[in-house]
């Protein structure tokens, strides 16, 4: 495992440095010069090429890209250009409130997705399970900024007992407050992952129901709940597991469509609102944190793999 | 339902069972058979006929349209549904709901289906080049291929758009690209078992060129998974290409699309709720219809890979 785990890691470094590449390269690409933006449409000839060779500009792409890999490692993300302010602090404590979110979200969607994978799978065919699954397809074919507009409609407008924006009502900072402003923004982005996780649940289960274990099980007169829980299930969760990992990039994505929607104030906001003022340091930032945090979930992911099945390791090392 | 659908799907049997004697089935090529399997899907049909559905009114939305999408009308300001005139209301500036609707849904039907083409292409070509000739090109790609989907489908989308700049034709693009890596995969992965099969070494023996083998031997038989995720990424192309318009960067006012009218109408939830309501519903619609069909597609042409 250790060996595994070490050769997993450094497979990561190349991913890694592609990834802060692309996310450089893709900022170079963006029209407009940035010492115009930063100093403005009233910048004389010699202030501009000033501040572009403070910056670094003049210099060739593959130095600016190495300066600016140098710096990004050692935790100088630039200053953003919007909020005059350091952008890694910034982007961390905006980050966490997104973080918040996700984890909510996921925590339903495993709670209510795998449980209803599972139940359609030993009823399969039946009227419940085909329900089910015609309600799974509907989940993930829903809009999540629409769904999140219905929901604000209905629980904040219509029926008035949920908050339909902001981290936390004005003067309040407990725990209950913060949980009562993320329900709405958590259910609209749990229920795509919610839908996945019991199609996957459902597939997986009803693969490993017909192994022959599960069939001995059977014979030997267990009773039907040990042979699910005991037997199935537990080897079923080794695909979801990498199917709720999946998921990751799904809610980060769609939390920042989300956030949009409730004027949640976590990174997708932020980065949002940085694009359409080309405060391209913020952006960058923004998109490097959470290209990067997929990066590690993923792996992350993937070492959770090779643990719960040992095959997976002897296989690749 | 076909017998050949459920074929291993018992729970006693522990590999899937050889397709048992059909007679209706008896002597039709893997495609009619895969059709009339797709004919007997009850779900994927409803969505199939719903697409035609759309499709046949955004063609014909000069001529459905009871008004100019873009032309406002401030007299009808935020009128409701059912308004003579304005069968499904008019927006804040007395736009016509249902002609934005109707030519929205060009849009998005332009956007879902043009971008998955070019990713098909771009993505078939690579794969095809990876996996045929590996060796060095194949890494360098396949490294590309990981950098690419390190990052999740959407902010790819945006950090593209970012770059570019907010816009329909960007916001097009930005979904094409990031469809790219997932066909490479596709087709990379399946040209990796086709070209060791015996047919693809016999087309060598008798001197067929790389250019004719791929062609003819190996892009036919990989054809099956990439219809299959061409179909559900039409959706989910639909569905990102309106988000990214919704978050302003895509599609921008006072164009008629579906994400542009969601993000305006959002604006107006307390007083005129159909502005958010409609066009939502319309790309729910869409993209529920693309989902049960590519479902059905994938139960009919592969029907091992039934759940």
């Amino acid at each position: 495992m250790t060996r595994y785990v070490a050769q997993r890691v450094l497979s990561l470094i190349p991913v890694l440095l592609g990834v802060t590449l692309l996310v450089f390269l893709v900022m170079q690409l963006a029209p407009g010069d940035p010492a115009q933006i930063i100093l403005g449409p009233k910048a004389t000839e010699t202030s501009l090429a000033q501040l572009r060779r403070e910056l670094g500009l003049d210099q060739p792409l593959h130095i600016q890209y190495g300066r600016w890999l140098s710096r990004v490692v050692q935790g100088d993300w630039g200053r953003s250009i919007q909020l005059k302010r350091e952008v890694l602090p910034f982007v961390l404590d905006r980050f966490r409130n997104s973080a918040y979110l996700m984890l909510l979200a996921m925590l339903l969607a495993c709670a209510v997705g795998v449980p209803v994978g599972v139940w359609s799978a030993i009823r399969q065919y039946s009227l419940g399970d085909r329900l089910g699954m015609v309600t799974v397809v509907m989940g993930f074919s829903i809009p999540i900024f629409w769904l999140g507009i219905i929901l604000q409609i209905v629980f904040g407008l219509q029926l008035g007992i949920l908050p339909v924006s902001g981290l936390q009502s004005p003067g309040q900072t407990g725990v209950p407050d913060l949980l009562k402003h993320l329900i709405l923004p958590a259910l609209t982005l749990a229920t795509g992952a919610t839908a996945l996780i019991a199609r996957m649940t459902r597939s997986s289960m009803l693969e490993v129901i017909r192994q022959d274990y599960v069939r001995t099980a059977r014979a030997k007169g267990l009773n039907e709940r040990l042979t699910i829980n005991r037997h199935a299930l537990k080897n079923a969760l080794i695909p979801i597991v990498t199917i709720i990992g999946l998921q990751v990039g799904y809610l980060l994505g769609g939390d920042i469509l989300v956030e949009l929607v409730f004027t949640y104030p976590g990174l997708g906001l932020a980065m949002v609102n940085g694009i359409l003022a080309r405060d391209f340091p913020l952006v960058q930032g923004a998109i490097l944190l959470v290209a990067s945090s997929y990066v590690l979930v993923n792996l992350l992911v993937d070492l959770a793999y090779a643990y719960l099945d040992p095959r997976i390791r002897y296989e690749q090392s | 339902m076909s017998s050949l659908k459920y074929a291993g799907d018992t729970p006693s049997s522990p590999v899937p069972a050889a397709a048992p004697f059909d007679a209706l089935n008896y002597g039709r090529s893997p495609m009619q058979q895969a059709r009339r399997r797709l004919a007997k899907d009850r779900l994927a049909m409803i969505g199939l006929i719903f697409l035609g559905l759309v499709a046949a009114i955004s063609l014909l939305a000069p001529l459905l349209a009871p008004h100019d999408p873009i032309e406002t009308n401030l007299s009808q300001r935020l009128v409701p549904p059912g308004t003579p005139g304005y069968l499904l209301g008019a927006d804040d500036l007395g736009r016509d709901i249902l002609s934005r609707l109707i030519w929205g849904g060009r849009i998005s039907l332009l956007i879902g289906f043009s971008a998955v083409l070019v990713a098909m292409v771009a993505g078939v070509l690579i794969g095809l080049v990876a996996g045929y000739f590996g060796g060095r090109l194949d890494a360098l790609i396949m490294r590309l291929v990981d950098v690419l989907m390190a990052f999740p489908a959407l902010l790819l989308a945006i950090t593209i758009v970012a770059s570019l700049g907010p816009g329909l034709r960007n916001s097009m693009l930005a979904v094409s690209i990031v469809g790219i890596p997932f066909y490479v995969r596709i087709v990379r992965g399946s040209v990796l078992s086709l070209r060791e099969q015996e047919f693809s070494h016999a087309a060598r023996l008798t001197g067929a060129t790389h250019l004719r083998i791929l062609a003819r031997h190996i892009l036919p038989n990989s054809l099956a998974p990439l219809i299959i995720a061409s179909t559900l990424d039409v959706g989910f192309f639909i569905m990102a290409a309106a988000g990214l318009s919704f978050l302003g960067l895509g599609a921008q006012p006072p164009t008629a699309e579906w994400g542009v009218m969601l993000s305006q109408g959002r604006q107006f939830i307390r007083n005129a709720p159909h502005l958010s309501i409609v066009p939502g519903m319309a790309i729910f619609l869409v993209v529920l219809a693309l989902n049960l069909v590519g479902d059905g597609l994938r139960d009919a042409l592969d029907p091992r890979l039934q759940e």
